[in-house]
């Protein structure tokens, strides 16, 4: 749809987008430190610049805090962008998202069991436990149907996602209380609030681990556009690319819905509007999806975090605030041209 | 000898048997086309020789090569598929959609179409009559249209062989006959062309070879003038018809004459 020299163009303009997005970001907040204090702060800590140019307090703001904040943000932005794409494409469904299977039902339900059993600590393992045996049972129950065909996949993938919803329900009314509320909540909304060095630690090791498998799998994907047996015919294994992109992707989200909960919108919008601008040929749409995620991301949750300073929005709020519209945009650009 | 042997097919779906020991041969440089009514096992054959669909009995030959027990990629390079119906929920242009046609050739690590895929895309649509199309949404194209564009998709595969599920059935009769030149062409060049069709006035137009399933069997093969005879069509079909041969023209003409109850 784009000859290739505006590919080009367009990668180097997200990632400088990106970068510039993210500067500004880090300068957001109760505190006001400059672009310059931001970058000499970084460079500083990575051994570039002798001398720290801010005091420890803003140093440890910039640090501690922000960047840190800033770079989940960006991970998680980009790994349920990547998710999104390819669930859409498996499952041949325009409506699919990171959480088609019940990822984001059975990973609430792992949290609260987590929570309330008292290791809120260990809020994110519980999380991820739960995301990928809501998975793990819609597909035995898909096989058990007799073959675990994309349709098959997602009416398994409901029946999971209800029961665990009215786990999680049934839990937070039997037990939760006081601020156990509160918690639970922002956290099935979705929020990267006090994302540490721990939590891009384990985002930056998703994205390693499963992005590559997903973008070197392009051309398969692209094979995939008119079905199984169309996909199988251009020589595609398709049970072992399903299965391989299935494991990947539910283990990209299960890492994403650990550090920021069930944020929506991302992993349904971004591909609908890259797809839009770009077209279908995965190798072009995957990594660009990752960066239009990444930067959204960037900026849902700094507007989360700071619009309503000082007190804080979980970004999943945002990210539907802003979602649904560009989502109706984009189903009004459809119908206009098919 | 060159071409597809199939012989003693059989495939089941479930307890159903679809393929009853099926055999029959398409020749390298002809077109073959297998006839037959709903269900007689027309699709299932074409999904068989395509790997698509497990053998409980029966080989497949393509050139003296064991097609089953081929790689999906190795197969991929050597025959195209065109399913009756493709529809897609992607946006694809009709280059991308041509292009697909190309993925047996490429690697993983490939980040873009190579000289030669882009060669056989604009051969393969210029051989459909689709150079203009190129940048055109496949979604915003007419049935007819989308099927030349899958034919173009299978052309840029450089197949040796070509297989092909009733490619005409929705098509207007000009479309039609602009397909089966095609692939007559296709097949002058060397192919071998297999495709399933319903309309016998087209077989017998266009066919070198004909194949009839009946049942999961095959009941006849030869050419259309040995295979088209008012017994066959009245024992397969249920369809009383008389065969005329009209002067001037190689091919017989069939001419339904009424569908008796048979019950």
């Amino acid at each position: 749809m784009m000859p290739r020299p505006a590919y080009v163009m367009a990668y180097a303009g997200l990632w400088a987008l990106l970068l510039a997005s993210s500067a500004v970001a880090m300068t957001l907040g109760p505190a006001h430190i400059s672009v310059g204090e931001v970058w000499g702060t970084v460079l500083h800590h990575f051994g570039l610049l002798p001398d720290s140019p801010v005091s420890r307090l803003r140093d440890a703001i910039v640090w501690e805090l922000r960047l840190p904040r800033v770079l989940a943000a960006l991970g998680v932005g980009a790994g349920l962008a990547l998710a999104g794409t390819v669930m859409q494409v498996l499952t041949r469904n325009p409506l699919a998202d990171p959480y088609l299977l019940g990822l984001s039902s059975g990973a609430a339900f792992g949290a609260v069991v987590f929570l309330l059993a008292g290791a809120a600590l260990l809020m994110p393992l519980g999380a991820f436990l739960g995301s990928l045996a809501a998975l793990g049972l819609a597909l035995l129950i898909a096989r058990l149907l007799g073959g675990a065909t994309p349709s098959r996949a997602i009416l398994a993938g409901i029946c999971i996602a209800a029961l665990a919803s009215a786990g999680t329900s049934l839990l937070i009314f039997w037990s939760a209380t006081g601020d156990s509320y509160r918690e639970i909540l922002s956290w099935l909304i979705g929020s990267l609030s006090g994302a540490n060095w721990g939590d891009v630690g384990l985002v930056g090791l998703g994205l390693v681990l499963c992005a590559p498998i997903i973008l070197f799998s392009g051309r398969g994907l692209d094979a995939f556009a008119f079905g199984d047996a169309a996909a199988a015919s251009l020589g595609i294994d398709i049970v072992r690319l399903r299965w391989t992109l299935l494991a990947a992707t539910a283990l990209l989200t299960g890492v994403m819905v650990a550090v920021g909960g069930a944020i929506g919108f991302v992993g349904l919008v971004v591909p609908h509007a890259v797809r839009l601008a770009v077209g279908s040929r995965h190798r072009v749409l995957l990594p660009m999806s990752m960066l239009v995620g990444a930067i959204f991301m960037l900026w849902t949750d700094t507007a989360a975090r700071s619009l309503f300073d000082p007190r804080e929005l979980p970004v999943g709020i945002v990210t539907a605030l802003v979602g649904a519209p560009i989502f109706l945009l984009i189903l009004l650009r459809y119908r206009r041209v098919t | 000898m060159s071409g597809l042997v199939v012989q003693g097919v059989t495939v089941k779906a479930g307890e159903r048997t679809i393929l009853d020991g099926a055999g029959f041969t398409a020749p390298a440089g002809a077109v073959t086309g297998l006839i037959g009514p709903n269900g007689a096992g027309k699709s299932t054959m074409i999904g068989a020789v395509m790997g698509l669909r497990r053998l409980v009995r029966g080989t497949i030959a393509f050139d003296g090569a064991n097609l089953p027990a081929m790689l999906p990629a190795e197969r991929a390079r050597l025959c195209a598929h065109v399913e009756q119906f493709a529809t897609t929920t992607e946006r694809l242009t009709v280059g991308d959609v041509v292009g697909l046609g190309r993925v047996p050739f490429q690697s993983a690590w490939q980040a873009a179409p190579s000289a030669q895929d882009e060669t056989a895309v604009a051969s393969a649509l210029a051989a459909m009559g689709m150079a203009t199309f190129a940048n055109r949404l496949y979604q915003l194209l007419s049935g007819g249209e989308q099927q030349r564009v899958q034919i173009a998709r299978a052309l840029a595969q450089e197949p040796r062989m070509l297989l092909l599920d009733e490619p005409t059935s929705h098509l207007d009769i000009k479309a039609q006959l602009l397909v089966l030149d095609v692939l007559r062409a296709q097949a002058q060049a060397g192919c071998t062309v297999l495709l399933a069709m319903h309309d016998l006035n087209l077989a017998a137009r266009y066919c070198d070879h004909l194949v009839v399933l009946d049942a999961g069997k095959v009941v006849a093969e030869g050419t259309p003038a040995d295979v088209l005879d008012p017994d066959l069509l009245l024992r397969v079909y249920g369809v009383a018809a008389t065969i005329v041969q009209v002067p001037g023209k190689p091919y017989p003409l069939v001419i339904y004459d009424s569908a008796p109850n048979t019950d």
